[in-house]
């Protein structure tokens, strides 16, 4: 679904508000990366802007610290519609090595609806231009929840349910 | 000042096309990169190590039965550091070079869970006892650890999507 609103949406260009949320600036730098010469992102039409009213796109790397929750909710609220998020780096994407600490949220999605995520601590600046690849509809995503068995017919033996621990 | 500007410009266009190709043609890492770390079940024999040094502690250990193990892993967290493939008695760990992890329909695509056969101990018919008194303590019975993902107590209201 975000697929189709994607394309149907930004036809063009997406440009990009990125903004840090706690992340240690691994992930910063490898945004910074994407945009060199050398991976270049702005061949898809990726520009980065200064002001989220100016942004398609809000880029979220870090692990979402408790000061900066206010602040986050009104920069989403900043960035007119449509948009998407994409949430950059093991941090953003489940809160990393962080996740249960004292002044920590625990990932982007906790706090904003994320449509993609890229995860990697941090994600080489390849992975970041694979997201946007499947951002764009460009590539298909290649992971999967895994699920493997040594016994294969032990009866009592239950799945975990992965959509219950998300709901 | 045109001559500069021309000279710049010739510069400019002698390294030629650095730009890599990457989304439309693969670009394997070199090097020791770590990417993904793969199980491998047949060779896993439940040991924990990796749950005990993991520092994102997404590795938990569920006893099903007493010979039964489970064990969840929420790699949506993983910082691909490598110390569970370095501890790893049975070299069940590798760290693989695949970095594609970008999806699109939530962190749940990065859980991977497996469940082992244990060999139980001819002697105590238990699976593994703890090394010291103060874990046997600490640790009786089974192995049944909380599922815990990041922002699972999160005391903020998320923003829904519309
Ligand atoms: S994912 Fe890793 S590199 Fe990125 S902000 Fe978190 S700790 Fe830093
Ligand atoms: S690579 Fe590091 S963070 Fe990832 S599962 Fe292994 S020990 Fe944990
Ligand atoms: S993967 Fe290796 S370290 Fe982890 S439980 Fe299995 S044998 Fe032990």
């Amino acid at each position: 679904m975000f697929k189709k609103l994607c394309e149907k949406s930004f036809p063009k260009s997406l440009w990009v508000y990125h903004c840090n949320v706690g992340a240690c600036n691994g992930c910063d730098i490898e945004v910074i990366d994407v945009l060199t010469p050398y991976y270049d992102a702005e061949r898809f039409g990726i520009k980065l802007v200064a002001s989220p009213r100016h942004a398609d796109v809000l880029l979220v790397c870090g692990p979402v610290t408790r000061q900066v929750v206010p602040a986050l909710k009104r920069l989403y609220e900043a960035v007119p519609d449509p948009k998407l998020v994409i949430a950059i780096g093991s941090c953003a994407v489940g809160g990393g090595i962080w996740f249960d600490s004292y002044n920590i949220v625990g990932g982007a999605d906790t706090i904003l609806p994320v449509d993609y995520y890229i995860p990697g601590c941090p994600p080489r600046p390849e992975a970041i231009l694979h997201g946007v690849a499947v951002a764009l509809g460009l590539a298909e995503k290649e992971i999967e929840s895994v699920h493997l068995k040594q016994l294969l017919d032990r009866p009592e033996s239950v799945p975990v349910e992965v959509e219950s621990l998300y709901s | 000042m045109i001559t500069s500007k021309l000279k710049e410009a010739i510069l400019s266009l002698r390294p030629g096309r650095v730009t890599l190709k990457y989304p439309f043609a693969p670009h394997d890492p070199e090097g020791d990169f770590r990417g993904y770390p793969e199980l491998d079940t047949d060779k896993c024999i439940g040991c924990g190590a990796c749950a005990a040094v993991c520092p994102a502690r997404l590795i938990m250990i569920q006893d099903i039965d007493q010979n039964t193990r489970r064990m969840v892993r929420l790699l949506e967290r993983c910082i691909f550091c490598g110390r569970c493939a370095d501890v790893c008695p049975e070299d069940a760990i590798t760290m693989t070079k695949h970095f594609e992890l970008s999806t699109d329909s939530g962190r749940e695509d990065m859980v991977a869970e497996c469940e082992v056969f244990m060999a139980t101990c001819q002697r105590c018919t238990r699976c593994y006892e703890p090394a010291n008194p103060l874990d046997k303590i600490m640790e009786p019975g089974f192995r049944d650890d909380e599922i815990k993902r990041g922002g699972q107590d999160s005391p903020y209201e998320p923003i829904q999507s519309d």
